[in-house]
């Protein structure tokens, strides 16, 4: 800086620099961006679960159809309830599953030969509803008036457990999003008050020669803003880090890149970031800095109307 | 330009919730535009807390107090900053703001002003001059000696061309060289058209430049004479 004081390269009239000379306002804000980026990261994370989830689960239904080969008015059990969910809307799909693939799927329980157990095998159908198909209470109705004994079994249910289980998860995130805004903005104000109370001489001069309160508090808000951005841009690279090692952990869980896909540009690990987050980290640093300048705003100027 | 009718001050001390005695009682007086007036009285009679009025650094407690055509006691309080820029003031203790530097200190109405840096050079150097202090320009006040920060107080003051000019024993601090320089100032100002209210102890000074006077005792005016 210019040690010309003829032109100053910054007028500080109000000796600000002194004022918040130490350090604290921004590692505070930093670590405060840094709660805030693992709260969106989480909020991010489980709203792509949940999506994976409920695109995979919520629209799927099974129909156990027991004796399914039971003649009944000329056609198989299993056939009947194939014919009454083909009919019905909502429906995209209805297959019945073959007994290799009930063999498979009890192989875990039964070993390998469920036929030599001469245990009766329901008839199973794997349906697909469409988005926004009719409640499956009604179609699981219908099904047991046209074929006695059959069991619907929604996994709806579930998915709507986990659905409120992830909005929870989310509201959570938000709220600590919410408190750490709110613990930023509080220590943004009790560093401008201290500010204040340290420079309130030069500030009662200033306004004394005709300063506007919006003269001064700019004085102000320009420093903390600066403070702010600087304290929000290292808590986002602090965070990056972390947020890239939950990436990768969570990678197995919500594949929702094909693995082709997954290092199209040769970023390696940072192209493992969900991309909302690519736009949230470099919004702290903006945040924090409205968080700073708003904040110091308010605070100078409630303070000065103490003055005539 | 300046206009009391029985204004009366009482000072609310700082977390107090009801106000502390009245430093000044049902003051009235006018001072037309570009008028002089002596302010005169013991220690304590009110004369600081009446320039704080002019000043606009308080309000008036009762009564109507109007400054340049502005009634104080009810005006909106963001037209006031604008009223203070036309008003220049010398404080006893000269309030120089210790971080700046002697040139800054005497820049810094123009800048809340918002004048360009370009006329600030030319009009604070001019200053500077004319108060014997351009040698001084980069030194901060406290490397000053009591008479120098007084002179600086004075630049600050004027390099605004106020139209009204207040000033708390302005020669406290200065020899009878340097304080008649001053009168030479604040007489030629006066001429050009600003109202100038000086308050003083120096009966030396009053008695050489003879002028109307207002007289206070006890918060209360003795004379407007």
């Amino acid at each position: 800086m210019s040690r010309n004081p003829l032109r100053p390269a910054r007028f500080d009239d109000l000796g600000l620099r002194r004022a918040f000379g130490d350090r604290m306002l921004p590692l505070l804000v930093a670590a405060m961006a840094f709660l805030a980026a693992l709260a969106l990261a989480g909020a991010v994370g489980v709203r792509a679960l949940a999506a994976h989830w409920q695109e995979g689960a919520g629209s799927a239904l099974t129909v156990q159809v027991p004796r399914p080969a039971a003649q009944e008015n000329g056609q198989t059990r299993l056939d009947r309830a194939l014919g009454v969910l083909r009919d019905s809307q909502g429906v995209t799909s209805a297959r019945a599953l073959s007994e290799g693939e009930l063999a498979g799927l009890l192989a875990p329980w039964l070993g390998n030969g469920a036929e030599p157990l001469s245990i009766p095998l329901p008839g199973v159908i794997a349906v697909r509803l469409a988005p926004g198909a009719p409640d499956p209470e009604q179609l699981a109705s219908r099904l047991t008036a046209a074929v006695p004994g059959t069991l619907t079994e929604s996994h709806g249910m579930w998915v709507r457990r986990l659905g409120l289980l992830t909005d929870s998860l989310q509201a959570c995130a938000w709220l600590a999003l919410a408190v750490v805004a709110a613990v930023a903005a509080a220590v943004v104000a009790i560093a401008t008050r201290a500010g204040l109370a340290a420079r309130r001489e030069a500030i009662e001069i200033v306004h004394g020669l005709g300063a506007t309160d919006g003269y001064i508090a700019r004085r102000f808000a320009g420093r903390t803003t600066g403070m702010a951005a600087a304290g929000g841009l290292l808590g986002a690279l602090a965070a990056l880090p972390v947020l890239l090692t939950l990436a990768r952990l969570a990678a197995p869980f919500a594949a929702a890149r094909p693995a082709g896909l997954a290092d199209p540009s040769g970023l390696g690990l940072l192209a493992a970031l969900p991309g909302p987050l690519w736009l949230v980290l470099p919004a702290l640093p903006l945040a924090t800095a409205a968080i700073g300048f708003l904040t110091a705003q308010g605070t100078v100027r409630r303070w000065l109307r103490r003055l005539p | 330009m300046v206009r009391l009718e029985s204004v009366g001050l009482q000072y609310r001390p700082a977390g107090a919730s009801r106000p502390g005695p009245e430093v000044l009682h049902g003051l009235s007086f006018a001072v037309p535009e570009g008028g002089f007036r002596w302010l005169l009285g013991a220690s304590g009679a009110g004369k600081s807390s009446l320039l704080r009025l002019l000043h606009l650094a308080v309000r008036p407690t009762s009564g109507r107090l109007t400054v340049m055509g502005t009634e104080v006691s009810h005006a909106m309080r963001r037209t006031l900053p604008a009223l203070r820029r036309r008003i220049g003031m010398v404080f006893q203790d000269f309030r120089l703001l210790a971080h700046l530097s002697v040139y800054d200190n005497v820049a810094l109405p123009l800048r809340i002003g918002g004048r360009p840096e370009g006329q600030i050079r030319a009009d604070v150097t001019a200053m500077l001059r004319w108060v014997g202090l351009e040698k001084t320009a980069r030194s901060r006040p406290t490397e000053l000696s009591g008479g120098e920060q007084q002179r600086v107080a004075i630049a600050r003051a004027v390099v605004n061309r106020p139209d009204l000019l207040l000033a708390d024993e302005p020669t406290g601090n200065l020899d009878d060289a340097q304080a008649e320089r001053l009168m030479v100032l604040l007489n030629e100002l006066n001429r050009l058209g600003t109202t100038v209210i000086v308050a003083t102890h120096n009966d030396a000074l009053v008695a050489r430049h003879p002028g109307a006077a207002l007289r206070l005792a006890n918060g209360r005016l003795l004379a407007d004479e």
